[in-house]
């Protein structure tokens, strides 16, 4: 077992609310994720994959089970171990507008992570840093001391993945992060997120309800339905021969611009 | 299949609004759109592109707004009718869905009241008008219809609350529906279920639709013609076949390309279209496409391209399109 796992959900579970009012949201879910792997976590709304998500990065505590980093249960970390998890883990969410802080400037955002963990020696050193990052997610130099306001999704999703990887994590989690975007812009940000993950060596968890989108950036996938995972393998042969029903109907719902498959399928679909 | 006149005509529509500082910001410039009796067109678009005001101005619901032009309705300019004649036809002769269908339901009034609402105000009485009511959300794939209608929006699901809005925009059995991201807040299997209802029930009553999306793959099995707005402006239209297999505008070939594929190996980078689109007010002369077009060369700054004739129906407005031009002008 020379082969240990960066970060690892044992039969992790959430359950929100109440007693008699409760949902599991994930039921008892194990989750592998090795260095350099890029991983993707896909089902559709009320599947449980945010709340997985939210687990693995240490924002939620899992009801039961545990999410190891390197072995160690995430929940016992003390010290320089905890601030290395925090660091080594980073997370970009769906939502641009709410995730930035609309009263800081863009550059103050960037800076807050190395700032806190001491990445560099003095301002200068960390602002060169800063700058050549936020030019290397496609922004220019000018935008660095404006807000959040003065952006659009595409620009603030593209800051708030420069801010995921200002403090040198080695693992990126993305939940749904073009779900919001314009197709023309979505394209532009799942490039960048390509480029980085290969460019800065970065393993990678994405969720999303986007196959298509899972696939060209994740090597394997989970796919969850109602709180478990009911799929899981390589992405190519998860959709060249997909086993779980779930699995399947999901892969036949995704519309593709090609007018003559379309018309066959809506042709052929029954209205229930 | 088209009959000889359309049944909605918008010809050289225009629609400011006026910001706090009085200045104006074009946000649709000269839209014509010709509909026919059971056609289906697509309208697509990325946010800004001007489809929803495009939309929402056929039944005059942006009272805000400057507009010019005309929007024929049957022969009768929707642009110059009474209000109380705009009411008349909203629901009973052009029927609208909103993407978002909870935000669009009464939340305290129950499913039944809400869409046989649109009936008894025209005077069916309340026996009839919950029995068509019924007869419809069983035709839409609302199972046991009878006993939903005293449920109230919150216990429906999301497909199931599109498909109760679709009930009310169609109940008074308009001519057209106008139909405005139906699907975009939808799972994609729901997603498709209602995608599958639309086009059952529009086919069955050859009803005439604009299907208002962002979405090129979701209309791409149910348009007849698509329309490509991109800032304001129509750039490429034509028989849906021409506009994904031989698109001619290099906005329309960005997007199909911006579309990550399920069949596409995943070692090839997408061919995504750089920049952003270009806010109203900050739409400069010549194209408003070039600051992000590969193609673009000094005239695209200088000249505003015209829609021109590229096939068969098939118009695009660029300097340089991907396919030859016709020689004879369209009246675009």
């Amino acid at each position: 077992m020379s082969d240990i796992s960066y970060l690892e959900a044992l039969e992790v579970s959430k359950v929100f609310g109440r007693r008699n009012r409760s949902k599991t949201a994930v039921d008892g879910v194990s989750l592998s994720v090795k260095a350099g792997d890029s991983v993707g976590i896909v089902g559709e709304s009320g599947s449980g994959k945010s709340t997985m998500a939210r687990m693995l990065v240490g924002l939620l505590p899992p009801d039961k089970g545990l999410v190891a980093f390197n072995g160690d249960d995430v929940s016992q970390l003390r010290g320089k171990q905890k601030s290395d998890f925090r660091k080594d883990v980073q997370m970009v969410f769906q939502d641009p507008y709410a995730s930035l802080n609309p009263r800081m400037t863009i550059f103050d955002q960037l800076a807050e992570g190395p700032r806190l963990y001491r990445l560099y020696d003095g301002e200068q050193r960390l602002r060169a840093a800063i700058e050549e990052l936020f030019m290397s997610v496609g922004m220019s130099l000018e935008h660095l001391n404006r807000y959040p306001r003065e952006f659009s999704g595409g620009q603030r999703q593209r800051v708030c993945i420069a801010r995921a990887l200002a403090v040198q994590p080695r693992i990126l989690i993305c939940d749904e992060p073009v779900s919001s975007l314009d197709v023309s812009i979505q394209a532009q940000i799942l490039n960048l997120l390509k480029d980085k993950v290969s460019e800065l060596n970065l393993t990678l968890i994405f969720v999303a309800h986007d196959l298509a989108v899972v696939k060209y950036l994740c090597s394997s996938m989970a796919v969850m339905e109602r709180g478990k995972i009911v799929e899981q393998g390589d992405s190519d042969s998860i959709f060249t021969n997909p086993i779980h029903e779930y699995t399947k109907s999901l892969l036949k719902a995704i519309p593709t611009p090609n007018p003559i498959a379309e018309r066959e399928r809506l042709s052929r679909a029954k209205v229930q | 299949m088209l009959s000889s006149r359309p049944i909605l005509e918008i010809s050289n529509l225009s629609i400011d609004f006026k910001t706090k500082d009085g200045a104006e910001r074009k946000v649709l410039e000269n839209f014509n759109l010709r509909l026919y009796e059971g056609q289906r067109i697509a309208v697509v678009g990325e946010s800004g592109s001007g489809k929803t005001v495009m939309a929402s101005s056929i039944l005059r619901l942006l009272p805000e707004a400057h507009s010019s032009g005309e929007i024929l309705f049957k022969g009768e300019n929707l642009m110059l009718a009474t209000s109380r004649r705009v009411s008349e036809i909203r629901g009973a002769e052009i029927g609208m869905t909103f993407q978002d269908p909870l935000s669009s339901l009464n939340p305290i009034m129950t499913i039944g009241d809400q869409v046989s609402e649109v009936l008894r105000i025209r005077g069916v009485s309340k026996k009839e008008a919950s029995d068509r009511t019924v007869v419809l959300l069983q035709e839409l794939g609302i199972e046991d219809a009878p006993s939903r209608l005293n449920s109230y929006p919150y216990e429906f699901s999301g497909g199931m609350r599109q498909r109760v809005l679709l009930a009310m925009s169609v109940i008074a059995s308009p001519s057209i529906l106008i139909a405005d991201e139906p699907t975009t807040a939808l799972d994609v299997r729901v997603q498709a279920q209602v995608m599958a209802t639309i086009n059952q029930f529009t086919s069955k009553r050859n009803l005439a639709t604009i299907f208002i999306s962002h979405d090129l793959s979701v209309v791409a099995g149910f348009a007849d013609y698509v329309v490509v707005m991109y800032a304001g402006r129509v750039v490429e239209e034509g028989p849906v076949d021409e506009i994904f297999y031989r698109p001619a505008h290099p906005y329309t070939r960005g997007l199909l390309d911006s579309i990550p594929s399920i069949d596409q190996s995943s070692e090839k980078r997408l061919n995504s279209i750089p920049g952003v689109t270009p806010e109203p007010g900050q739409r400069s002369h010549g194209c408003v496409f070039r600051d992000r077009c590969d193609r673009a060369k000094e005239t695209c700054s200088t000249k505003a391209p015209e829609l021109l004739t590229t096939g068969e129906q098939h118009l695009v407005r660029c300097h340089f399109p991907l396919l030859p031009l016709s020689i004879s002008k369209s009246k675009g």
